[in-house]
């Protein structure tokens, strides 16, 4: 049985168990909250949590990668598309659909959660992961420019044409 | 760990962001909610990473793949704000029910 095992309350789990804690109830009022910039700024507690998993499961690069790109850009970039868009500060009651697509939307979320659930249970049940060793920042960039060059130039050019299409999407003229 | 107590996390948070995308009307909140459900992909394919990496030290392929999924996740979110930014500046509005040109 999982819970009676003296593993339960290793430093790890207790760390996973409180950033996990604090990871939900943020996306929770990512998706509830009646005012969109708080909404933005619950959204940066679970990007922060999630550099924090990253850390626990041994990825630091991913890690620091998370922090830059999320908290850094992405987040900067959709307080920006707030502002620009004059969306209502303070508390609103247009943000959010009717009561009835919150029902249908509130059944679907739970329904796919027990799909998934019973699925995951299924097939992993109790697995460990053993001994996690550190990945290491050099053996990722070995990996990407050996292994993964092709799919790692793909990307560049993705972001350019992404970049190319947001200036010429947002430009007056 | 167990490996399932992160793959739980992610699935927690991918049903939120589904409700999300389901239940707001707001363009920008509907892209915070695709990042979320990004992001709950991101912490499964860095679990399975570390489960193989484990077993495999040569390989890290999940590690290397959320960084794709990160990088994808930035030209999404870059696009999707400017074509959202186009909406408002045509309509007034980015209430996603509005934008019904198409319906006949």
């Amino acid at each position: 049985m999982i819970l009676a095992s003296e593993t339960l309350w290793a430093a790890e789990n207790i760390a996973f168990a409180v950033i996990a804690a604090f990871m939900i109830y943020g996306a929770v009022r990512v998706v509830t909250c009646k005012n969109i910039v708080h909404a933005a700024l619950w959204l940066v507690l679970v990007l922060a949590g999630m550099a924090g998993q990253f850390i626990l499961l041994a990825a630091e690069f991913v890690a620091i990668t998370q922090v830059l790109v999320y908290l850094g850009a992405i987040v900067v970039l959709f307080l920006f598309g707030i502002m620009l868009t004059r969306a209502p500060m303070g508390d609103s009651e247009v943000l959010d659909n009717g009561r009835n697509a919150k029902i249908s939307a509130f059944v679907i979320g739970v329904a796919l959660l027990g799909v998934l659930g019973y699925s995951l249970w299924e097939y992993f049940k109790a697995d460990r992961f053993g001994q996690l060793t550190v990945q290491r920042t050099g053996e990722v960039s070995d990996s990407i420019f050996s292994a993964y060059l092709l799919p790692f130039e793909v990307v560049s050019v993705l972001l350019l044409a992404a970049l190319i299409g947001a200036i010429v999407l947002a430009r007056r003229d | 760990m167990l490996v399932n107590q992160f793959l739980f996390l992610g699935a927690v948070l991918f049903c939120i962001g589904v409700y999300g995308v389901l239940a707001r009307k707001n363009g920008v909140l509907v892209l915070m909610s695709i990042e979320l459900i990004l992001n709950s992909v991101n912490i499964n394919l860095v679990a399975f990473g570390a489960l193989w990496h484990a077993k495999d030290p040569a390989n890290l392929s999940g590690q290397v793949f959320a960084l794709f999924v990160i990088a994808i996740a930035a030209a999404e979110v870059g696009v999707g704000l400017a074509i959202i930014l186009m909406i408002y500046r045509n309509r007034k509005s980015i209430d996603i029910d509005d934008i019904d040109l198409m319906k006949g």
